[in-house]
């Protein structure tokens, strides 16, 4: 084994002054206007026709959509693919990168791509841990942390080089950089702090954990807003109308990092179907318009999990529809 | 409570120790240039290894960052992450993939506020250098050849830095 040698930067650094200026998320939001971002999961399967219909559904409620990348550790379309379509599609994609399948190399060249294809909202993840998903057998990468992820989204863009200190060719691609804060995930104490860890390697959006427990949000906005967090970036709360009480219990008891308090349960109990579907929704705004009184919330990310159809209802209930036309 | 996790949560005598390590790898800093770090790793690791596996269960990454993570190992994350705890930390404050297992991050943040090191865990840690696996930490640290910040930042950050101007 030859002795590994320092690796430093080859050329002095660049300023390319890029802000992720063309995605529509970041004007909405640097208006002062209240953003919106819906979730879009790929198919389990090679059919584009899946993404249509999701396309169909939600296009005009969003000013981004996400795609999420392996989701739960399962097998998906990948999240740059249904990216394109998206953008091809004309709406303004988010393409979701989690740390657990590629490495810096994966993930820089799938950067590149997605830089080629005009797409320019990027958000950062740690990934769930594939023990949860369908292919626990698997090797999980995770070369490079999330922080470390958006230091390097953040480096490409700003200074036009790879995470190695070299100068990518041509032009820097530009982004818009997103990440995610779990609030309801233990140590409490130091989750506002790993936020400012975001943003000082590059955040400029963040994205959170499904919201049911509205008080500890607000203690975590509170803390936030303390620190001066919330005026270096945009804070997009997360939530999602819950379809049935069996979700709920599932929510509460299957998925990491995830609070449902056993009140919004109570709530479903008793109720036929379709009564559960509609109270799950009602749940949603009732949360959405509390968590849009919270100082420091600058949006909110709709995610309803494999249930695209409640969103325009959701939307137009919170008076979020139409969305701004720049 | 296993013996480990007690010296661990008392980590006082821990900082000592590694205090006085400190020091001597400085002194020793240019015997390990002179013969390298391959061949001093030979002779210095396997007492480090001893020591920070029965202590810490060291996973050999050779850059570490024990003092900076409440002598914690984040390498212990089935997630390896050396930034801060994942998303999927059980309410319980267990691991969302060793349901047994203490989250390493929430031990790490509680252990490192009763070390003077309690700053240390704002900081920025760079990505591992996967080519020093293997290799003894004492002799990266004394060459200053671990934690190796990549791209431009031309040091490591704190995130302090967002919290200026407030």
């Amino acid at each position: 084994m030859s002795t590994p040698t320092a690796t430093a930067p080859s050329i002095a650094p660049v300023q390319t002054g890029l802000s992720g200026a063309n995605s529509k998320l970041a004007q909405v939001l640097r208006s002062g206007q209240f953003g919106v971002a819906v979730e879009i999961s790929p198919p389990i399967g090679p059919n584009p026709e899946a993404v249509q219909k999701q396309i169909a559904t939600l296009k005009g409620y969003a000013d981004a959509y996400n795609v999420t990348d392996n989701q739960s550790a399962m097998v998906h379309m990948s999240s740059l693919a249904v990216s394109i379509m998206l953008k091809q599609a004309g709406l303004d994609p988010v393409v979701q990168f989690t740390c657990r399948d590629r490495n810096r190399l994966g993930l820089q060249g799938d950067l590149l791509g997605a830089a080629a294809f005009g797409i320019v909202n990027v958000l950062a993840l740690s990934g769930d841990h594939p023990i949860w998903g369908d292919h626990p057998q698997c090797k999980s990468v995770y070369d490079i942390d999330s922080v470390n992820l958006i230091r390097m989204i953040r480096m490409m863009r700003n200074h036009q080089v790879f995470e190695n200190g070299k100068p990518i060719p041509k032009r820097a691609p530009d982004f818009f950089i997103g990440a995610v804060e779990n609030p309801f995930a233990p140590p409490y104490e130091f989750r506002p702090m790993r936020l400012a860890k975001k943003i000082v390697a590059g955040a400029q959006f963040i994205q959170t954990q499904l919201i049911y427990n509205l008080e500890r949000f607000r203690e975590f906005m509170k803390r936030a807003v303390d620190l001066g967090l919330h005026e270096k970036v945009y804070i997009l709360a997360g939530v999602g109308p819950i379809r049935s009480i069996k979700v709920a219990e599932y929510m509460a008891n299957q998925v990491a990092g995830m609070d449902v308090p056993d009140k919004i349960t109570r709530r479903l109990q008793g109720l036929s179907k379709e009564d559960q579907a509609k109270a799950g929704i009602d749940i949603c705004c009732e949360i959405a318009s509390e968590v849009r009184q919270i100082e420091g919330v600058r949006g909110l990310h709709i995610m309803a999990v494999s249930w695209p159809d409640a969103v325009p209802q959701v939307a137009r209930n919170l008076g979020l529809y139409p969305r701004p036309t720049l | 409570m296993s013996l480990r996790s007690f010296i661990q949560d008392h980590p006082t005598p821990l900082v000592w120790a590694w205090e006085i390590t400190a020091r001597v790898l400085v002194l020793m800093r240019p015997i390990f240039e002179r013969v390298g770090v391959e061949c001093s790793s030979r002779i210095v690791k396997p007492p480090e290894e001893l020591g920070k596996h029965l202590l810490f269960n060291c996973q050999n990454c050779a850059q570490c960052v024990l003092h900076y993570t409440g002598m914690t190992c984040p390498m212990n994350c089935p997630k390896s992450l050396r930034n801060g705890p994942c998303g999927g930390v059980r309410l319980n404050g267990k691991c969302e993939v060793k349901p047994e297992m203490d989250c390493v991050w929430v031990k790490a943040y509680e252990r490192s506020q009763r070390t003077p090191y309690a700053r240390e865990i704002r900081r920025l840690n760079p990505p591992v250098d996967w080519r020093l696996e293997g290799l003894a930490s004492w002799v990266t640290y004394a060459v200053g050849r671990d934690q190796i910040t990549t791209g431009t930042d031309k040091k490591i950050r704190y995130a302090d830095e967002a919290l200026e101007g407030k």
